[in-house]
């Protein structure tokens, strides 16, 4: 009997532990690829060229890959995405947490996490079909693709978790510090304007830049409504295409693998990774050192 | 007893958190310049009694009440709460300063309330009425949260005065301090009473003797006993309160 519980035991830590080995050999793997392929993408096309060129031209003659405005078309995006759900995601938290009885706070943050489970092509169809049109009502030389579109279905789509990590650090904001802010006779908008927020200040930071990385990373929502137009430029109702974006269309596309146009695909992935991995690490940190803060 | 000016009065004052009751017809008086401690044994209702002279109940959704707490011959439960709140200030169990410079601390309160005040005045008068001023006025300018607990403490009681409060409501300000703040606290408090009516809830007996003019002693949500200090602790006319003074339950 003891044996078999110690067989049991072996079998279970080795199960487990592959497991766990297996992210992490999946997260080796990633990074092995993309950087070989890379590596002999940059053998073939200068870095410089690369990063400061402002011509993407990959698939037609004369070749050009200069990717800043792939870069611009994912800027415009995060910019024009963050201006959105920024301030309503802060707001839609301030209300969940100071205003809101218990009741709506029920109702609303559940209906958060739908909004935040539904899949990313149904937000890409919802820009098409009726963000833009509701657009080309006001702007009528609006394009059928186009960046506002595509920044505004990213909005809404980071908002629940912009809000929900904002609601987060507003909570974790000790209750004896807003009692303090009350007592003094503040409304409510002083305690959380000028006690909370400043509290949990580097913690709403690292939720907004968590947020605008995933915004980075979108992809199909960004490429139904946004199009796949890489010029550098930035006009919002004009269509662009982001970093993602070209990556999908070379990937559906009928290039063939090994030549430069395919190597693209690697370096753009490569420099989208290393951007999203910025962010999110500097983001982490924040959070890592405000938990590090609060429980000495 | 008690001939003098009556600043709060609590009358048939019920409370209630959901179906549970926790304070039972109260019937208190607090008289102005006066120190009054709430002794009782823990979970007897003190603090839930304190924090509704300034309305901190207001914000645990399932607080309710009736009868009533007259201040200055209104009632405090028709008030405006931000209005009583300035007029009745708190300090709390776990000193609480913001995460703000020292001087920004005590301005905080005033300023939210656009009181037309010489800042700088301000600051040094409260930090001088609360025992901090030779402390600190090197430094006030330095993040609050780099004081000490026990001076912590004490700016929370400047932050307070700063407001020109009638009341001030103490919750046990000593009990996450260590035993030299709680005599500079309890030294602090002797001579607040010059100004301020003083409500402060306690657990520790002999806190209670040393710093009181009366005192309230509490069971289980009922107002047991209410005399002065002196007397509350050497006679008791009551037997639950004799018990409890002597130590044998609590
Ligand atoms: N927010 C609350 N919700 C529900 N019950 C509470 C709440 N606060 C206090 N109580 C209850 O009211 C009673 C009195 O609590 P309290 O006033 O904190 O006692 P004390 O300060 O004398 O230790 C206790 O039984 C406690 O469980
Ligand atoms: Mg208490």
């Amino acid at each position: 009997m003891h044996r078999y519980a110690k067989k049991m035991e072996i079998l279970a830590r080795t199960l487990l532990g592959s497991c766990a080995f297996l992210s992490i050999l999946t997260t080796i793997g990633i990074i092995l690829v993309l950087s070989t392929e890379t590596i002999e993408f940059f053998g073939q096309v200068s870095p410089l060229d690369f990063l400061f060129g402002t011509k993407w031209e990959p698939l037609l003659e004369p070749k050009s890959f200069g990717v800043l405005p792939l870069v611009s078309g994912t800027l415009m995006i995060m910019v024009g995405s963050g201006l959105i759900a920024i301030p309503i995601g802060l707001f839609t938290a301030v209300y969940l947490s100071e205003y809101s009885s218990f009741r709506t706070r029920q109702i609303i943050k559940p209906v958060l996490e739908i909004l935040a489970g539904i899949p990313t092509i149904v937000y890409g169809y919802f820009a098409l079909t009726f963000i833009t049109p509701v657009l080309k009502n006001i702007f009528p030389d609006i394009e059928v693709f186009n960046a506002l579109s595509g920044a505004i279905v990213v909005g809404i789509m980071i908002l629940p978790m912009v809000s929900s990590l904002c609601d987060d650090a507003f909570q974790g904001v000790p209750r004896q510090l807003k009692d303090g802010g009350y007592a003094l006779g503040a409304t409510s908008f002083e305690v959380i304007g000028q006690v909370v927020i400043p509290a949990a200040a580097s913690r709403i930071m690292a939720a907004f830049i968590l947020a605008l990385s995933r915004a980075i990373g979108e992809t199909m929502a960004v490429t139904l409504a946004a199009g796949a137009t890489p010029i550098f430029r930035v006009n919002p109702l004009e269509s662009i295409q982001t970093m993602t974006a070209y990556i999908v269309q070379v990937s559906l596309g009928d290039t063939p693998a090994g030549g430069v146009e395919y190597l693209t695909c690697f370096a753009v992935a490569s420099l989208l990774f290393v951007i999203t991995l910025f962010m999110n690490v500097i983001g982490q940190s924040i959070m890592y050192r405000v938990k590090k803060k609060a429980t000495r | 007893m008690n001939q003098e000016n009556i600043v709060l009065k609590t009358k048939d004052f019920n409370i209630f958190y959901g179906e549970k009751q926790a304070i039972f017809n109260m019937n208190l008086d607090i008289c102005e310049k006066k120190v009054t401690a709430i002794i009782g044994p823990s979970g007897c209702g003190k603090s839930t009694l304190l924090r509704s002279f300034n309305r901190m109940n207001d914000f645990v959704p399932s607080f309710n009440c009736n009868g009533a707490i007259e201040f200055e011959k209104k009632n405090i439960l028709k008030l405006d709460p931000m209005e009583v709140r300035t007029r009745i200030g708190m300090v709390f169990q776990k000193p609480n300063p913001f995460p703000k410079s020292i001087y920004n601390n005590i301005i905080w309160g005033p300023k939210i309330h656009g009181h037309k005040v010489n800042y700088d005045e301000l600051v040094e008068d409260s930090l001088k009425k609360a025992a901090l001023w030779d402390e600190v006025k090197d430094r006030l300018n330095e993040s609050a949260l780099e004081l000490s607990g026990g001076q912590q403490q004490r700016l929370c009681i400047a932050r307070t005065i700063a407001m020109k409060p009638e009341v001030i409501l103490m919750d046990e300000p000593c009990s996450a301090l260590d035993p030299k703040s709680t005599i500079k606290i309890e030294d602090l408090i002797d001579d607040l009473k010059n100004d301020y009516t003083i409500v402060i809830v306690t657990h520790n007996m002999q806190q209670a003797a040393r710093v009181s003019d009366y005192t309230a002693f509490f069971y289980e949500g009922e107002l047991i006993e209410f005399d002065y200090t002196d007397k509350l602790f050497t006679k008791p006319s009551n037997k639950q309160t004799e018990d409890y003074i002597t130590g044998r339950f609590g």
